[in-house]
């Protein structure tokens, strides 16, 4: 029993990193995905921030999904995450400054992430208490490591460095790939080499 | 307030600061509902009532949050009121025009979560802009978005029946011409 629950458990949190990944397989989330990967660090903080959000929400939501009615539960919900958003906030505010001034307006737009209502309304709205904690964790992770990837391939090619740190000496970055229009060319090319290697994998095994 | 200073708002909304393109601001429907540019028109046009709206009631909303003392609980004020408002222009739109209503489906209520409406009253408040300032603001940038998202709904239709790499089709090849379009935008940077 306990160890049937741990399997299911474990299978949420992985589902979210992978194969649900919000960003690159349910395409959720994409204004934040866009605006903030221009650095490795920017992609890093979102992910965080919008992991600890979700993780209040989803677990609050689950705690009391059964008090709230049903006609007005878009409205509970978003009071809910827009709570934990107004908590995240702060706390960047007073602990990360620097991270809070980079981030800027998107801080606030967590509320309006489909991803956390996405999760609320398909998750932890019909879920367990540990079991919406799980797909939390599972999902904010998986928009963190997609953040990161983003961030740290448009600093590397836009910058030239990774962290802030050069990595290649005399190397003449592309800044295009820092402004907006790389954000939406490497996205694309990312998800085309998704489906290429979906393609591949599916025909290897057909074989 | 001179009449050169809103204009300049109007512009830098509609061309210099567009949110889709340079912002990232609306991208969920800028993707989601762009594949007619019928559709398109439809949803820059429930964009654009909400987003004016919305404008003016969180102005008056922020002044009555100042005079308390509770700037703090902006993030969700903001958002109750634009959750209110969608609730009504749905109620709207499905009594004035099922079709339309029909076309737009789940991206109606989805406004709510659209992210260019709390982000431009949160950058009204920001700027400091008064209330005139505010209403021309808030036009500006639902032409922008309005613009661009039937631009890209023309393209996005062309492209259905163009020969693309089958690992391109749908998502893909709509990012990149979104980011061949960004391109184009960033020409009108330093034109305010």
């Amino acid at each position: 029993m306990i160890g049937g629950n741990e399997v299911k458990i474990w299978n949420t949190l992985q589902n979210g990193i992978i194969a649900e990944n919000p960003v690159f397989i349910q395409l959720l989330g994409m204004c934040p995905t866009l605006a903030v990967s221009t650095s490795a660090i920017n992609g890093i903080g979102m992910g965080l921030a919008t992991t600890a959000v979700l993780l209040g929400s989803n677990v609050v939501i689950s705690a009391v999904k059964k008090i709230i009615p049903d006609k007005i539960r878009i409205p509970a919900f978003i009071v809910i995450i827009a709570t934990f958003v107004t908590i995240v906030g702060l706390v960047m505010k007073a602990f990360v400054p620097a991270l809070d001034q980079a981030l800027g307006l998107f801080i606030p737009l967590i509320v309006v992430n489909c991803i956390i209502l996405g999760r609320a309304e398909a998750f932890a709205s019909k879920n367990s208490v540990i079991q919406s904690l799980a797909d939390g964790i599972g999902m904010g992770l998986g928009f963190t490591l997609a953040l990161f990837v983003l961030g740290t391939i448009r600093e590397i090619i836009g910058a030239g460095t990774i962290f802030g740190n050069l990595i290649f000496e005399g190397y003449q970055p592309a800044l295009i790939m820092i402004l907006p229009p790389g954000a939406f060319l490497l996205l694309g090319l990312l998800l085309a080499l998704f489906n290429w290697i979906s393609v591949k994998k599916a025909r290897g095994e057909s074989r | 307030m001179s009449v050169t200073g809103l204009f300049i708002i109007l512009v830098s909304g509609i061309l210099v600061n567009n949110f889709v393109m340079s912002k990232f601001l609306g991208i969920c429907p800028f993707l989601g509902v762009s594949k007619q540019v019928e559709t398109a028109a439809g949803m820059s046009m429930a964009v654009t009532f909400v987003l004016t709206l919305a404008s003016i009631m969180t102005y008056i909303v922020q002044l009555i949050l100042v005079r308390l003392g509770l700037e703090y609980l902006q993030t969700i004020a903001f958002i109750l009121v634009i959750a209110a408002l969608v609730q009504f222009v749905e109620m709207v739109v499905q009594k004035v025009s099922p079709t339309l209503y029909k076309a737009l489906g789940v991206y109606l209520p989805l406004i709510t979560t659209n992210c260019a409406v709390l982000g431009i009253t949160i950058i009204n408040i920001q700027y400091g802009y008064n209330i005139i300032e505010t209403i021309v603001n808030a036009i500006g940038v639902a032409i922008g978005f309005g613009l661009a998202i039937i631009l890209f709904a023309g393209i996005r239709e062309r492209l259905e029946i163009a020969d693309v790499p089958s690992v391109f089709k749908g998502f893909p090849i709509a990012l990149i011409t979104a980011s061949l379009m960004s391109i184009a935008f960033l020409g009108f940077a330093g034109l305010v």
